[in-house]
């Protein structure tokens, strides 16, 4: 081994993360948080209507408010070109969260809609001035209640990378003919991410060029649809964003406030602040949709499957919108004989709905591993031999095989980690005093996409490491992570490296999403590295240098330093790009590649009250390999964490007669705080994934995935009830 | 327009401002102070959370003119164990909801020495090691909701621990 293949071994080790004392001193800016001259502040006047036409605004109350600039509303604003249309060949097309032009004509398309903004010296009077603006509407019928409309849902369409449904055999036949079936419909709520930092703009023109200060997970498409709706190069727009206040997929699309402050620097030719309240995130960015779902299974009397149904309903927006994927897991989980997944979507006039935390597999997983537990139930089997009893070798659907599978060893795992023997089968056989004690399992699963980066790295010859690449940085760790696999690929300590982020003027990466982005920039960061390593073993051999450490190597040859890229940002280099991301996608689909778990909770149920607590809690995940256990485990436990409020207390509520959302506050919409969340003990194999770089599975997401459905099973098990409508609150388990 | 000096970190500053401005916005837009984060700006999540007179408070739900005169520290003024904790714990992820943790925290550990009750300790009770659930307990006014709860625990259970070795040796 040569000097220069010498591991540093940082991979693997749980490195503090690199971000930690600006953040726990107060030192990072978040992006309300940069001043420009002249700053002024931004905000929103919302529609009051779910459907219409506005007929009259008065802005004359709201402009005699001292200190307000401008009141822009459809009758001035600056002219605006459409969002574009959605299209496969152009990726940057996705991340319009409306198809709506804002205040570019009198439409209202949403309960919630910005109808004005008003521009002012300081916050306190742009927010008094927008509660002065008078809106007067002509309302059109509309639909907004998603339970009486899940009639009109049609058959949403697929796509190549997300098929919408699936067919094997008969299913319906199968189902008839079962000796053992269950068959039930699952409900889940609209739920909003709820990032703690609330969205945010700070937009700057200097002549036709563009900064923005945003809160997004996707820099790079931020910067092309600012361009196309402002009709400039994209090289005049630069989005800024080192540090993101969380995001879980709320972050990820273009929601109004971003244009609009864009908008509002070009209407007052000042630099200008747009935060979104806690209420206007509500009412401006999109939450996941709400579901039906029928899950049917049919068995043998030994537990084989030999049907499975899931069929499900969704909601999007008029005017854009995700259904998410939610038959997904159904289609890879479980070996059954005949399938049948059908996903149905209904159009209605709210604000589109969009990605959140692995869409599809977490709501889906709630009403497929929720029916698993039913089935072993009516069998009497135990529901981890019931799933183990149908673990499928290859890809259930299509015979594909899989690329790394270790469901089995993560329930092993689990069981002896969680202490699965002691529970008696029996539902309501468990209790600690009036506490109902109950267990649950339940599969975890995520499907993972590998993505293209751009991303240069330096070797200096002080020694250092300098990689440059514009991923987004919201707490997941990647800002640490990629530093240690450099360190690792160049042979340097964790310390001898920076990684800069967070910021449009790098080499583009992918938006943060999906669970690829670790994956997708470690890829191109290996590969530059052995470039690099390439490079430093040419110069050795022309200096005489072989064998010695890189720094010993650029001294003698007299290099300062060496560089190497992968991908550019060039036209051409776009071009090469999207086919070099075709091609991976291709190839990925010759197998089935995901991230999988097995989820165990313990709660405890008041007998009297209700009461639903969380007491305990195991998880075991297939994620490949982990590259820092300490920040891996945080993302795991956030997910899971976020799937507890799921399934206790988060939901949306819309009215269903006007549609607005009655909840939007973090005091009436609950999240799960500290008191609701016990020790989270989580573990994983370790095992790399061979269809990977360096064997990484991405983590964002699986967590969540399946905890619904495990605490239910374990209320189930406490209890005796079945809770097939989310979340379980006490108001389901009183006696 | 009222005048108002308030000590912020140890330094006396003053403001000519209108009366409805809260204390976190003035100590985010006029001082320039973005420690405190602002979540919701209604007193429900605790990001704004700063130390008034040792004492924490949601700023967002104050008044600047009422602190006039007082001391507040926001967690550009913190210097203490228990951010390195934060950091070796993991006790964060976006680092959003960290410095209103770090603060309420400060704010809970002194609050709890001095015997203040709470739904898991009985009044009068003796203030002994501090415990995981009391802390979860003392502690959920702070969201987080990337979800780093377990490392904030850990965090300022390290920390309460550091300073009852202190007193006692
Ligand atoms: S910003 Fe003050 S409590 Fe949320
Ligand atoms: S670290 Fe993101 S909200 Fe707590």
């Amino acid at each position: 081994m040569t000097a220069l293949q010498q591991r540093t071994g940082s991979v693997g080790t749980p490195v503090d993360r690199v971000d930690g004392v600006a953040k726990t001193t107060g030192t990072a800016r978040f992006s309300a948080e940069h001043t420009y001259p002249g700053l002024t502040y931004a905000a929103v006047v919302h529609a009051t209507i779910s459907r219409g036409r506005i007929t009259a605004i008065d802005t004359t109350r709201a402009a005699d408010i001292a200190g307000v600039i401008k009141v822009i509303t459809p009758e001035n604003a600056p002219p605006l070109k459409p969002a574009p249309r959605v299209s496969m060949l152009n990726m940057s097309s996705i991340v319009s969260g409306t198809s709506v032009n804002y205040l570019q004509d009198n439409e209202v398309h949403w309960d919630g809609q910005p109808v004005a903004v008003v521009v002012a010296e300081t916050s306190e009077a742009a927010k008094e001035a927008a509660a002065l603006v008078d809106v007067t509407y002509r309302t059109t019928e509309s639909s907004v209640d998603f339970v009486t409309a899940r009639l009109q849902a049609q058959v949403q369409k697929g796509n190549p990378l997300l098929p919408a449904g699936a067919k094997k055999g008969d299913a319906a036949a199968a189902l008839a003919g079962a000796a053992v079936s269950v068959d039930a419909e699952y409900t889940t709520p609209p739920y909003n991410h709820n990032a703690l930092e609330p969205h945010s703009t700070t937009a700057a023109w200097d002549g036709d060029r563009l900064t923005v200060h945003d809160a997004t997970q996707s820099i790079g498409w931020f910067r092309t649809h600012l361009a196309l709706r402002f009709g400039i190069p994209e090289a005049n727009v630069r989005v800024i964003a080192p540090y993101v206040g969380g995001g879980f997929g709320g972050k990820a699309f273009v929601w109004p406030g971003t244009v609009l402050a864009a908008l509002a620097a070009r209407a007052t030719g000042r630099p200008v602040r747009l935060t979104l309240t806690r209420e206007g995130v509500y009412r401006t960015v999109g939450g996941r949709t709400p579901s039906i779902q029928r899950v049917a299974l049919g068995a043998t009397q030994d537990g084989k499957l030999t049907a499975l149904i899931h069929q499900s309903v969704a909601r999007v927006g008029r005017t854009g919108g995700m259904p998410e994927q939610i038959t997904t897991q159904s289609r890879h989980l479980y070996a059954a004989e005949n399938i049948l997944l059908e996903q149905r979507a209904v159009e209605q006039d709210v604000l589109p709905t969009t990605s959140m935390r692995a869409p599809g597999e977490s709501i889906g997983t709630f009403a497929l591993e929720s029916a698993i537990d039913e089935l072993a139930d009516v069998l009497g089997i135990d529901p981890i031999d019931l799933r183990m009893h149908n673990e499928p070798d290859r890809d259930p659907v299509d015979g594909k095989p899989f690329a790394h599978r270790m469901l089995r060893e993560a329930y092993a795992e689990g069981a002896r980690r969680f202490g699965w023997s002691a529970r008696s089968p029996q539902p309501r056989s468990m209790n600690d005093g009036r506490w109902l004690v109950g267990m649950g399992v339940a599969s975890a699963f995520h499907p993972l996409m590998l993505f293209t980066s751009n991303v240069t790295v330096r070797l200096s010859a002080d020694g250092t490491v300098l990689v440059r690449c514009g991923f987004q940085e919201m707490g997941m760790g990647g800002a640490t992570v990629q530093g240690q696999i450099a360190a690792d690929a160049l042979g340097v300590p964790f310390d001898a490296v920076r990684v800069e982020y967070g910021d449009s003027a790098l080499p583009s990466a992918p938006m943060a999403g999906g669970s690829m982005q670790t994956a997708s920039v470690a890829n191109s960061i290996l590969e530059a590295c052995a470039k690099i390593r390439a490079s430093l073993e040419s110069l050795a051999k022309r200096s005489g240098a072989v064998g010695q450490a890189p720094k010993a190597v650029l001294a003698k040859a007299g290099v300062p330093h060496v560089e190497a890229a992968v991908g550019s940002d060039t036209r051409l280099g776009k071009v090469t790009g999207q086919m070099r991301m075709m091609r991976q996608v291709m190839r990925d689909r010759r197998y089935l590649r995901a991230a999988t778990g097995a989820h165990f909770c313990e709660v405890r149920v008041d007998q009297d009250t209700g009461e639903l607590r969380v007491s305990r809690w195991t998880s075991v995940f297939d994620v490949g390999r982990v590259i820092n256990p300490k920040t891996a485990g945080s993302q795991l436990r956030g997910g899971i964490i976020m799937g507890i409020g799921m399934a206790l207390a988060e939901e949306t509520l819309f009215d269903p007669r006007t549609g607005r959302i009655m909840n939007p506050s973090l005091a009436e919409y609950h999240l799960p705080v500290h008191a609701d969340i016990p020790a989270i003990d989580v573990s994983w194999l370790g095992d790399p994934d061979p269809t990977m770089p360096l064997g990484l599975l991405g983590l964002g997401e699986v967590g969540i995935t399946g905890v619904a459905a495990a605490v239910a099973n374990a209320v189930h098990h406490a209890t005796g009830r079945r809770v097939r409508d989310l979340p379980i609150t006490l108001d389901k388990l009183v006696p | 327009m009222v005048d108002v000096t308030i000590r912020v970190n140890g330094q006396a500053r003053s403001l000519d401002i209108p009366p409805q401005v809260s204390l976190l916005d003035a100590l985010r837009e006029r001082f320039g102070l973005t420690g405190p984060k602002k979540g919701c700006d209604q007193g429900a999540c605790g990001a704004c959370t700063v130390l008034a007179d040792g004492e924490r408070i949601n700023s967002c739900l104050a008044l600047a003119v009422q602190y006039d005169g007082r001391e507040i520290t926001t967690i550009e003024g913190v210097d203490d164990p228990l951010q390195t904790a934060f950091v070796r714990n993991d006790g964060l992820q976006c680092g959003y909801c960290t410095p209103g943790q770090i603060c309420s925290a400060l704010g809970m550990l002194a609050e709890y020495k001095d015997g203040a009750p709470s739904a898991v300790t009985e009044p009068d009770a003796d203030p002994g090691e501090l415990t995981e659930e009391e802390i979860r307990e003392r502690m959920s006014g702070n969201l987080c909701r990337c979800g780093a709860y377990n490392g904030i625990v850990k965090a300022i259970q390290e920390t309460a621990a550091l300073d009852t070795e202190e007193v006692s040796s």
